[in-house]
């Protein structure tokens, strides 16, 4: 279901819709001078979700956008972009060589691709993918780049998470080609279609092999994905062993049906894997619920849940920090708390 | 085998438990009186030289920390220098001087060039801005390979894997020397520092460039309009039982 999500900061800032005339003034001659590149992340034959956030940001600055797919068989993801709404073109670049999102090789592409149609826009999802790329990118069109977005107010003037979302900076970018990452859970995801539209070849780039992919250890769930799901059940250092962790944070997210994260101390303790980790340089999620297991809310963590939109926590000690942003805080021992929620959410099914 | 030289960069930061406050004109944050240290994954940029120093014994000839910043930044390099590094140069502008990635990569660019170091260390990003931009400007324009969030670095010859922490879980790449490698949580955990270390760190040379003289275009590119609060998350409401968190989170829709 397409939602809107209402605007963070209130009094702060007017929505950013665009019109002719804050074009102008901004100036911009027309919102055809305005023209995106939108790098689209996928695997498998699936488009990563969070591309599909970074599209609506992509649609939010005006003007067109375009996408780019990339790799050893990209005709079945560019034909699933083309139908999106709010892409006007999709731009294929066919090699074995781009498996796997490799920025010496990604990087020449976006630039030869730039150079040639003349964007003046490039986004991304701030996901590994995309921020392992786009700075190199922007290294090569000697531009700044800027990083995980959480707001358009225009197309040259930003919101940024700063000091582990702390603070939260307004940056207006003097280059002539802006360079984005974009948070995804700041944005909603594309999901109404249209037509298909054009895919053609994107332009020739500089393919010199600095680096080759060896192997990968992903995560292997039925479960939801992390980064994406609606509920997350999060585990702490207070769970004590692997074993527990599996038993009542693997347990109580099979029983709502959500996604698994941890804390760094959980993941730093081996109790969970470190794809798992919440936090400031972890995953940022913003799931409908959040339920903190076990964890006392450092700084750090904190800045990776804290706009989830309601937070529930579980904790025996009564000044934890988490407590002063979870909406729902229970004061007790998890271990008796947690199997008891387990069987009584089973229970109400 | 020949011997190779590593180059780590150092940013002066606040330090990551101070809950930081934004200043009353709305243009940055409280800087005055508040502790400042070594960026986190700078330190472990520095920890992972000095350990590639013992691993690969005999073949890492020096360990050079950088930082680029105003007089006060030469404070990490004494850390640096503390931890491990044989010698640091310090990159100095003016304490008005905004600096940005872009014009931090196009410094350190100078710096290679002149040292020619074979491995460059950075932190992944500074935890002020969060930017986690300049390992990857700077090997765009050296046009180097990159191996970013790095948890796991083996040197072989001039052959090099590393370890990355992506979004599912863990890759691997191949790669060679002359190479940018940025630093996530888990490549290592710094080791404390000794008092007699830091004693010898005084001794150590820090050789100071002023950066006009690099002949850089440093000029920010980004403007910062305003800096606020973040929206405040009314929390604090507490339940007395599981009967209760269940029926609440039913109440807001939250198990739907």
């Amino acid at each position: 279901m397409f939602t809107l999500q209402p605007s963070r900061f209130g009094s702060l800032r007017k929505t950013a819709t665009l019109t002719a005339r804050t074009l102008l003034l901004r100036g911009y001659a027309t919102t055809q001078d305005i023209s995106t590149l939108l790098l689209v992340e996928h695997k498998d034959n699936t488009v990563a979700p969070s591309t599909l956030n970074a599209l609506t940001a992509a649609t939010k600055l005006g003007g067109t956008v375009s996408a780019l797919v990339a790799g050893g068989n990209p005709d079945p993801i560019a034909s699933t972009i083309s139908k999106l709404s709010g892409v006007s073109k999709v731009f294929v670049a066919k090699d074995n060589l781009y498996e796997h999102g490799l920025p010496e090789l990604y990087a020449p592409l976006l630039a030869a691709a730039q150079k040639k149609f003349n964007f003046t826009h490039l986004v991304a999802s701030h996901s590994a993918f995309g921020k392992n790329i786009l700075p190199r990118v922007a290294a090569l069109l000697d531009v700044a780049p800027i990083s995980d977005v959480i707001e358009i107010e225009s197309p040259d003037t930003f919101f940024r998470p700063i000091y582990a979302g702390n603070a939260i900076a307004k940056v207006k970018s003097n280059d002539h080609i802006k360079i984005i990452t974009v948070r995804g859970t700041a944005f909603p995801p594309i999901s109404s279609s249209q037509g298909e539209v054009t895919i053609e070849a994107a332009p020739d780039a500089e393919k010199s092999v600095l680096t080759t992919w060896v192997s990968e250890e992903l995560q292997k769930s039925d479960r939801p994905e992390l980064g994406s799901a609606t509920k997350v059940v999060s585990g702490g250092r207070a769970l004590k062993s692997r074993e527990n962790f599996d038993k009542l944070v693997y347990g109580l997210a099979d029983a709502l049906g959500a996604a698994v994260g941890g804390s760094r101390a959980a993941v730093d303790s081996n109790y969970c894997d470190n794809a798992l980790q919440v936090g400031q340089t972890g995953k940022v999620v913003a799931p409908e619920l959040y339920l903190a297991v076990g964890i006392s809310g450092a700084i750090q963590h904190i800045a990776g849940m804290k706009d989830s939109k309601v937070i529930a926590a579980i904790n025996s000690d009564p000044e934890a920090p988490i407590f002063q942003i979870s909406d729902f805080g229970l004061v007790t021992d998890l271990f008796t708390a947690v199997p008891e929620l387990i069987e009584k959410l089973k229970k109400s099914k | 085998m020949s011997q190779l030289r590593i180059l780590v960069g150092c940013k002066r930061v606040i330090d990551y438990a101070v809950k930081v406050r934004v200043n009353q004109t709305k243009t940055g944050v409280e800087t005055a009186n508040v502790k400042h240290s070594l960026n986190p994954f700078d330190e472990i940029a520095v920890e992972e030289a000095v350990q590639l120093k013992e691993r690969l014994s005999g073949r890492i000839s020096e360990i050079i920390a950088v930082t680029c910043g105003p007089p006060k930044s030469q404070e990490v390099l004494r850390t640096a220098l503390a931890m491990g590094a044989d010698r640091a140069i310090h990159v100095e502008v003016k304490e008005e001087v905004i600096l940005q990635p872009l014009g931090v990569a196009k410094l350190l660019k100078t710096i290679v060039e002149k040292e020619r170091p074979d491995l460059v260390i950075l932190g992944k990003q500074a935890i002020d801005d969060d930017a986690n931009q300049t390992g990857q400007i700077l090997a765009g324009l050296l046009n180097w390979p990159q191996g970013t969030f790095a948890s796991k670095l083996e040197i072989d010859n001039e052959a090099v894997k590393v370890t990355r922490e992506v979004d599912g879980g863990m890759e691997t790449i191949s790669t060679k020397l002359p190479l940018i490698v940025t630093t996530d949580l888990r490549l290592n955990v710094p080791k404390f520092v000794t008092l007699p270390n830091i004693m010898k760190a005084k001794r150590k040379p820090i050789n100071v460039i002023k950066a006009d003289d690099l002949k850089v275009d440093i000029t920010p590119r980004l403007e910062t309009l305003s800096v606020t609060d973040p929206p405040t998350r009314l929390g604090g409401a507490k339940v007395e039982s599981v009967d209760e968190l269940i029926s609440k989170l039913k109440t807001v829709g939250a198990l739907d």
